[in-house]
């Protein structure tokens, strides 16, 4: 009986340690979204390579209004735009960016990202990602209309997932639309920016 | 006595048959990577040759893999210590540990700007596509596979992890007796 008893013990003990085995998922993951596999892109831009950029000014999350045409004659402008907070694709972008400081700053390009959601949101979510060094502003209301006069406001009221880049003369030089449901690939963004030089 | 001792060896052989089970679940290591580059990498990495090779290729007693993305936040805090764990891993005596970084989702670009961000000394490969991390169950990054090149079919894979480290001794230790 105590064999018994032991013996069940044992195997009580390993299938436990067994379910462990599978192991957790992270407490960044638990909080995000997925929306499943959206349609790749669902705007029309309303701006072109050339064109002056649309000046705009949107409260930031660390609580500063932003102008887009304060940087002009001073650094060249990143504006991302991304989707939606607490989403998968959205989440994974700027992190990256955050920790490519060095390279934007070697050519003197600053980023600002931008979303449709807004502050408290945007502020709980960019927590999640460090200590960004780059302003996130929102484009909540009225709502997305900087993300539509540049044309990449969706259907749904989210952003696309969209890059532009300004020179010091609030010129566009490069845009980039992705679809959606990717992230674009850092290596193309550096080579935009070093074409600025 | 003895009976009881046989049963308890069947349960620990069922029972370490059940964590390389456990462990391996939705994981899928059939893939290949490139040959590095480096000539070092290929020979930590035990490879000769510039041509593909599948992870249970490498020439040693555990392959440590981890998954990560150089857009992770947990990745990008957590990179310095996964650096501290490749020096224990090269250190440990008694096995000869291997590790390497596959970058979910992250061009070559993207993957040697990681590998020079945090002075990665382990090699890293890029899985652009996505295709990785697909076969090893689109787990969040960072998740961690070990296994044992040498070992069955079936049972090669012995332990995962999937998130933080956090206590580098504790993994490690963790590891070391996931793989008795």
């Amino acid at each position: 009986m105590t064999t018994l008893k032991l013996l069940f013990h044992i195997l009580w003990v390993c299938v436990l340690m067994t379910t462990h085995a599978l192991g957790a998922s992270t407490a960044f993951e638990d909080n995000i979204h997925d929306p499943g596999r959206l349609t790749p892109i669902d705007s029309k831009l309303k701006v072109s390579v050339g064109e002056a950029a649309p000046d705009f000014t949107l409260k930031s999350v660390s609580g500063k209004n932003i102008q887009l045409s304060q940087y002009k004659g001073k650094h060249n402008v990143l504006i991302t735009f991304v989707p939606a907070a607490w989403t998968p694709v959205c989440s994974d972008q700027w992190p990256g960016y955050n920790i490519a400081k060095p390279l934007f700053e070697k050519h003197d390009t600053i980023l600002l990202g931008i979303t449709t959601d807004n502050i408290p949101t945007l502020y709980a979510w960019t927590r999640q990602m460090g200590e960004l060094w780059f302003e996130v502003l929102s484009d909540f209301w009225p709502h997305g209309k900087t993300a539509d006069s540049y044309g990449v406001l969706r259907t749904d009221g989210t952003a696309e997932r969209a890059l532009f880049l300004v020179d010091k003369q609030g010129i566009i030089k490069w845009i980039h639309v992705s679809d959606i449901n990717f992230r674009p690939d850092l290596g193309i963004i550096m080579e935009a920016i070093k074409g600025l030089d | 006595m003895r009976g009881l001792a046989f049963s308890i060896l069947i349960l620990a052989i069922v029972f370490n048959s059940l964590t390389a089970i456990a462990a391996s679940e939705g994981v899928d290591l059939d893939f290949s990577l490139p040959a590095p580059q480096e000539k070092a990498a290929c020979q930590y990495l035990g490879l000769s040759g510039t041509e593909d090779f599948i992870p249970y290729q490498v020439d040693a007693d555990i392959l440590v893999i981890e998954i990560f993305s150089m857009y992770c936040p947990i990745c990008q805090r957590e990179a310095p210590k996964v650096n501290q764990l490749y020096e224990k891993l090269k250190a440990y005596q008694e096995k000869s540990i291997r590790l390497i970084g596959i970058g979910a989702g992250n061009s070559s670009y993207e993957t040697q700007f990681f590998k020079e961000n945090y002075k990665i000394e382990f090699p890293l490969f890029s899985d652009d596509d996505f295709k990785i991390h697909k076969k090893v169950g689109e787990k969040g990054t960072p998740f961690f596979i070990a296994l044992k090149p040498g070992a069955p079919e079936g049972s090669r894979i012995f332990f995962t992890h999937s998130g933080e480290i956090k206590d580098i001794d504790d993994f490690f230790e963790r590891l070391i007796n996931a793989s008795e």
